[in-house]
């Protein structure tokens, strides 16, 4: 095929898997919490059980005055929405969904790429925090960049665990290294990996930043209108993003029984799965103190991911 | 502390999940109109045939939204020789909604049982004037009024059926040493007996009264006793 052609044609896969998904994980947010409460949740947009109350929702932010205080750096609060949404749709095109070359785009160093283009992702609210002359969204901000500092590093270890079975950094490459037992062998880094990216994207129970008790709404106080709705469709994406990773690199991505011919339809499944987890956890926990999330970070996950990385060092010897 | 570390977590999310497969408990109101229990307090319906425009419930409500105008009509004597009736007619009666708290003291107070509660609730208006609703609507209001409830089982019996059954027992109790008694005139049990039938067949008729439930002026009265209206009747003609 033609080489632009091709990647055109990847680019837009990417964008409507990069459209649909996070709508699809934020409905499914809004019905499945309502019932995890004994609620119904949305029921009248677009008829049947409200599957549209998030395209109305749509219109409503886009309907909305944009609004940017006075006191405010323009040129960063406009900004800062896209810094904290493009990543993700960055991080998408890295992640190999099926077999064979079902991926937007190969990178070499593809497990890197991504985990550093999340990172930027949290960029964005330290931005807007920054940018919004309000002293809730500078405190915000400056707890999304404390947690970013404390939940990165676990995140990488346990990253860097699979790297190290797998023996490369390239998704694909991991994936095609891939045994059923690298499950059991890998899960606690899994879960550090899967903790630590909850509270990089600052989804309940980690999401102290934006805790409305306290500071109002974080570093997205002062936004209106479609910036806001940008906000939070990089939450969703960011969920997107972490359950494809975490997936990918320790629940094997597509492999599965028939992987040569349904094996997207695999990383789906374990994808969506993953992020009902996540809906699972906010409906279930309360919110820790900015303190204990700091301590989990510091005293639980780091110990336990490097603690993983010596089993990988051990079982990688032993085995070779 | 718990048995197992992270025991707690587990059953936290257990109880979430567990919630997301019961059925859930909302309501959805417009479709589904809810079940009201009896005696709900929804609005207030005048049965305006019962008002003799005592203004009771206009004193006595604590809001002062109940608005009354009356005016006196005289009808001539019946006999001729005799004296001039005069009666109350209601002009107006209104109750502004937008004050009204609910109390539900304007329908303990009318001694006519021409108030009572009706569950009928859906009366939003976008316009707080429009919240005052005439003599008209009330009445149609009296339409939505449910029969009362019956009686609880181990219930106390009301008051005007004690009332009653205690004059019968007293009747039948004298018309007995009436009989008993030999040296008594003929004419006597007869005459003693006659009352003591027609309260009986009064007795009946309460007690049917205050079983049927189409009737719900005359079960409100059975039910509800007169007594303590007194006290309250006297505060209100203290009031200026
Ligand atoms: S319910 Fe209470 S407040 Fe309302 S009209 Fe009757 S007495 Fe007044
Ligand atoms: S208390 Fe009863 S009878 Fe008297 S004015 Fe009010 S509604 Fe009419």
């Amino acid at each position: 095929m033609n080489p632009t052609l091709d990647m055109v044609l990847r680019a837009v896969g990417v964008l409507v898997v990069f459209m649909v998904l996070p709508l699809t994980v934020g409905q499914a947010e809004h019905k499945v919490m309502a019932h995890m409460q004994g609620r119904l949740g949305p029921m009248y947009a677009g008829g049947f059980h409200g599957w549209a109350q998030l395209v109305a929702d749509g219109v409503k932010f886009v309907q909305k005055e944009d609004i940017v205080p006075t006191g405010a750096d323009r040129r960063v609060f406009q900004l800062a929405p896209v810094v904290a949404l493009l990543p993700y749709l960055v991080v998408l095109i890295a992640i190999p969904v099926g077999p064979h070359g079902f991926v937007g785009a190969t990178v070499d160093a593809g497990l890197f790429f991504v985990l550093a283009m999340m990172g930027v992702g949290v960029l964005g609210s330290l931005m807007a925090g920054w940018a919004s002359a309000n002293k809730f969204s500078l405190l915000g901000a400056l707890r999304s960049a404390a947690q970013l500092m404390a939940y990165e590093l676990p995140m990488l270890l346990a990253a860097a665990s699979v790297a190290m079975a797998a023996g490369t950094v390239s998704l694909p490459g991991l994936l095609s290294a891939f045994h059923w037992w690298w499950i059991p062998w890998q899960l606690v880094g899994g879960l550090v990996f899967f903790t630590a990216g909850l509270a990089e994207l600052q989804r309940p129970p980690f999401d102290m930043p934006v805790a409305d008790s306290e500071i109002i709404f974080g570093a997205y106080t002062e936004y209106t209108g479609l910036r806001f709705a940008l906000f939070l469709l990089a939450e969703y994406a960011g969920i997107v993003v972490l359950c494809a990773l975490t997936s990918v690199l320790y629940l094997g991505g597509w492999h599965g029984p028939w992987s040569g011919s349904v094996g997207w339809l695999w990383t789906l499944v374990k994808t969506g799965l993953l992020a009902f987890v996540v809906i699972w956890l906010r409906v279930s926990y309360p919110r820790l103190r900015e303190d204990q999330l700091q301590k989990f970070a510091w005293t639980v996950l780091i110990p336990l991911s490097l603690l993983q990385i010596a089993l990988t060092g051990i079982v990688k010897v032993v085995i070779s | 502390m718990s048995p197992i570390p992270g025991h707690g977590l587990a059953k936290g999310l257990a109880v979430t999940l567990r919630t997301m497969t019961r059925r859930t408990v909302t309501q959805q109101y417009p479709e589904t109109l809810p079940e009201l229990p009896p005696r709900s307090r929804g609005v207030i319906g005048l049965f305006e045939e019962n008002c003799t425009v005592c203004m009771l419930c206009a004193r006595e409500c604590p809001d002062w939204c109940i608005y009354i105008d009356s005016h006196k009509e005289t009808t001539p004597a019946a006999a001729p020789g005799g004296r001039e009736r005069s009666r109350n007619v209601l002009d107006r009666f209104a109750i502004d909604f937008s004050l009204c708290m609910y109390c539900g003291i304007c329908i303990e107070v009318c001694p006519f049982d021409a108030l009572f509660w009706s569950p009928e609730f859906e009366y939003a208006e976008t316009d707080i004037r429009e919240l005052t609703h005439e003599r008209d609507t009330l009445r149609e209001w009296m339409w939505t009024v449910p029969p009362p409830p019956a009686l609880d089982p181990a219930a106390e019996e009301p008051k005007e059926l004690a009332a009653a059954r205690k004059s019968v027992d007293k009747l039948a109790a004298e018309a007995r040493v009436a009989v008993q008694a030999p040296p008594a005139p003929a004419a006597q049990p007869a005459s003693a007996a006659q009352p003591a039938k027609g309260a009986t067949a009064a007795t009946d008729a309460n007690t049917k009264d205050a079983t049927d439930p189409k009737d719900a002026t005359a079960a409100k009265d059975a039910t509800e006793p007169k007594d303590d209206k007194g006290p309250k009747d006297d505060k209100g003609g203290e009031r200026p």
